[in-house]
């Protein structure tokens, strides 16, 4: 089991033609991920990767049976590409793409909600349950699959943990990058709802960093709703107020935000939060 | 980005917001002339972004056109809070009799952009959030439909705005929220909006924040920004492509990916050091990426190692191990550097690096604890 994306995933990749997309849609297709369909506007009729290419979302689902798609376009197209999955009733759709105006998210987040469909990200890296589908652009041959949940809003850091929960022979579930945008479509407390609903997810790491509040509402969710125990680290206790770092999500703003909150609102509810990234391992190790 | 008052007043006027008529000066005679053709009084104000303009001394009211020269030519070159006053708003005075203070935020947690108001205007709003938060009025606007009149009629009446005024405020409201969308804002305030002697209201400071990710729709705002706004090496930074953040410390951090970086500096700090910089070199960074990013590192002089935290996944090690090498040739750098490689190629990226005259580290922490030493001195 495991939760959001598996073998049963049947993924179209909008904006597969494309240099990030077609890079990335490689890396899935040989990490074993049933891509069946591109979507370029224009571009339709066309096979890239072996992967036939359709002018719309609508038209690849009908053909493919598809029921997610990953977004590679470009950050003034993405919001329209949401909107475009999301109409076609897909059940997920995973956006990559960095840099949309907060504004759009705003609209999409509130069109989405109206629906059955639910958005990870955007500006993230994606889901993986290892061994069966990738989706998104992490280094697929870090994880292993096993049972640790992991959800975060940053890349490298996450890879960074899987790595290192590897290295102890320690395989995860599913690892859920939500993004580092101020709004985006799943938060903490949404995945951290599906990996208690999952059983085959035995421990949860959930990786935050400053900005937004998003952690204490996780934190509030974890006393009140959740049995399987929680791991975190929160990024940023060395981040100056009022500065954006590197996401855009990633502010302390009105003094609201810092990393000392969040890690005494984790601690208050029984949450251990490791001190560096290289502690998170060793304490799911001892824990599990 | 940051937008100075003038900027900010003149958009929300664009809007059918009411705000004094004034002019830009960026010399005393220039403000003299000003002064004459509003008529008197009328109120310096230091253009410089960043709050507390007042107390430090950068807003003053002139009442004659020799005072308005002498004040402008005391306010030009004034330091404020590390900021030269390069200009000066020569706003027209307007009799205060109450002030207000209005503002639209994203709001994060709600999803939506969120209007407030509180009836203490003029002070800082963080202020009163602290110490009155019962005096702050918000309601959210929702994106399909706008701000709707009778959310701003509602929260006009609960911060006791007189109700001769609810007309003049909706419209102020709906300017403001009209402006706010127009440009892609994350952030715009009025504050204060005046209650003027003869019963109108007034916008007479401004502020706005844009969002970074919006302003390729809005190619002329990009053009009025003010690179005092950042340091100069945030400027190189964001022209390059990276994302940087000057801090006090004297390690320097090269990392791919925000959180991971942020985690580098943590680490530092953990391990008894001092971050100088937070840097992000994006994935799959070339050589010359890297070489603008150490350059970026080395021109701060407050700095005495630099720490390579590379995460190989899509990036490989080896690529990024040939960027430093390139980066060094160019750079040739006096001080210590510790470089810690792992996941894709890593070995290669080792191998490149051994050739060249730096630390290694296999973990984080070790990396972290190399680069403490190596700043002080304990490590050759």
């Amino acid at each position: 089991m495991s939760i959001l994306v598996n073998k049963d995933t049947r993924l179209i990749v909008q904006g597969l033609t494309g240099r990030e997309g077609r890079f990335h849609s490689e890396q899935m297709l040989a990490y074993g991920t049933n891509i069946v369909a591109g979507v370029t506007p224009g571009k339709g009729g066309q096979q890239v990767l072996g992967v036939p290419i359709f002018n719309s979302v609508t038209e690849a689902k009908q053909a493919t049976e598809a029921n997610a798609s990953i977004i590679y376009v470009p950050a003034r197209f993405a919001a329209d590409a949401i909107l475009e999955a999301a109409d076609a009733e897909l059940e997920l759709v995973v956006c990559i793409t960095e840099g949309i105006p907060v504004l759009d998210m705003i609209s999409v987040r509130a069109y989405i909600d109206r629906t059955q469909t639910r958005l990870i990200g955007p500006n993230c890296p994606g889901v993986i349950t290892p061994g069966e589908a990738k989706v998104g652009i992490m280094p697929g041959h870090i994880h292993i699959p096993g049972p640790v949940g992991i959800v975060s809003r940053s890349g490298t850091l996450t890879y960074e943990a899987v790595a290192a929960l590897s290295a102890l022979g320690i395989g995860q579930s599913t690892v859920v990058g939500i993004g580092g945008d101020p709004i985006i479509g799943t938060k903490f407390v949404d995945a951290l709802r599906l990996f208690e609903a999952d059983p085959s997810t035995r421990h949860v790491v959930m990786i935050g960093e400053i900005g937004g509040t998003d952690e204490e509402m996780a934190a509030e969710y974890i006393a009140e709703h959740m049995k399987t125990p929680v791991t975190a680290f929160i990024a940023g206790q060395t981040a100056p107020p009022g500065k954006r770092m590197g996401h855009a999500g990633a502010i302390i703003s009105g003094g609201k935000g810092t990393a000392a909150e969040k890690i005494k609102a984790l601690q208050s509810v029984g949450v251990p939060v490791a001190s560096h990234p290289g502690e998170i391992a060793e304490m799911v190790a001892r824990r599990l | 980005m940051k937008l100075h008052e003038f900027q900010a007043k003149r958009i929300f006027a664009q809007h059918g917001v009411p705000i004094p008529r004034g002019e830009v000066a960026t010399s005393a005679a220039q403000a003299r002339e000003i002064a004459l053709r509003l008529g008197l009084p009328v109120v310096i104000k230091s253009q410089v972004l960043v709050g507390g303009r007042g107390k430090a001394g950068g807003v003053k009211l002139a009442r004659t056109a020799d005072e308005a020269e002498a004040l402008a030519d005391q306010i030009l070159g004034m330091n404020i809070k590390g900021y030269t006053v390069k200009r000066v708003l020569v706003d027209q005075g307007v009799d205060i009799r109450d002030e207000i203070y209005l503002g639209m935020v994203v709001d994060r947690a709600r999803r939506r952009v969120v209007m407030m108001a509180s009836s203490e205007g003029g002070v800082d709003i963080e202020e009163v959030a602290a110490t009155k938060p019962e005096a702050i009025k918000t309601v959210a606007i929702d994106p399909f439909l706008g701000l709707k009149a009778y959310q701003a009629i509602g929260v006009a009446s609960s911060i006791g705005i007189p109700q001769d005024q609810f007309r003049n405020f909706t419209k102020i409201a709906f300017g403001l929220y009209q402006a706010f969308v127009a440009v892609d804002a994350e952030l715009a305030e009025i504050n204060p909006l005046v209650v003027t002697g003869e019963g109108t209201l007034l916008a007479v400071d401004g502020k706005m924040v844009l969002d970074d990710n919006g302003l390729y729709r809005h190619p002329d705002l990009e053009e009025m920004r003010d690179l005092d706004e950042e340091a100069p090496s945030e400027t190189e930074a964001r022209i390059n492509g990276l994302s940087y953040v000057t801090l006090d410390g004297e390690i320097g951090c090269m990392v791919n990916g925000a959180g991971l970086a942020m985690a580098t500096m943590d680490i530092v700090k953990h391990y008894g050091g001092s971050p100088a910089n937070f840097l992000d070199i994006g994935g799959g960074a070339k050589s010359e990426k890297v070489a603008a990013a150490l350059r970026i590192i080395l021109s701060d002089t407050k700095v005495k190692a630099v720490l390579f935290n590379i995460f190989g996944g899509i990036t490989r090690c080896d690529e990024v191990a040939r960027g430093i090498l390139a980066a060094l040739d160019e750079v040739k750098p006096d001080v210590p550097m510790v470089a810690r490689l792992v996941g894709t190629n890593e070995e290669e990226g080792r191998a490149i690096l051994a050739t060249a005259d730096m630390i290694t580290a296999t973990t984080l922490a070790e990396a972290a604890q190399k680069a403490v030493a190596a700043a002080r001195g304990e490590l050759a």
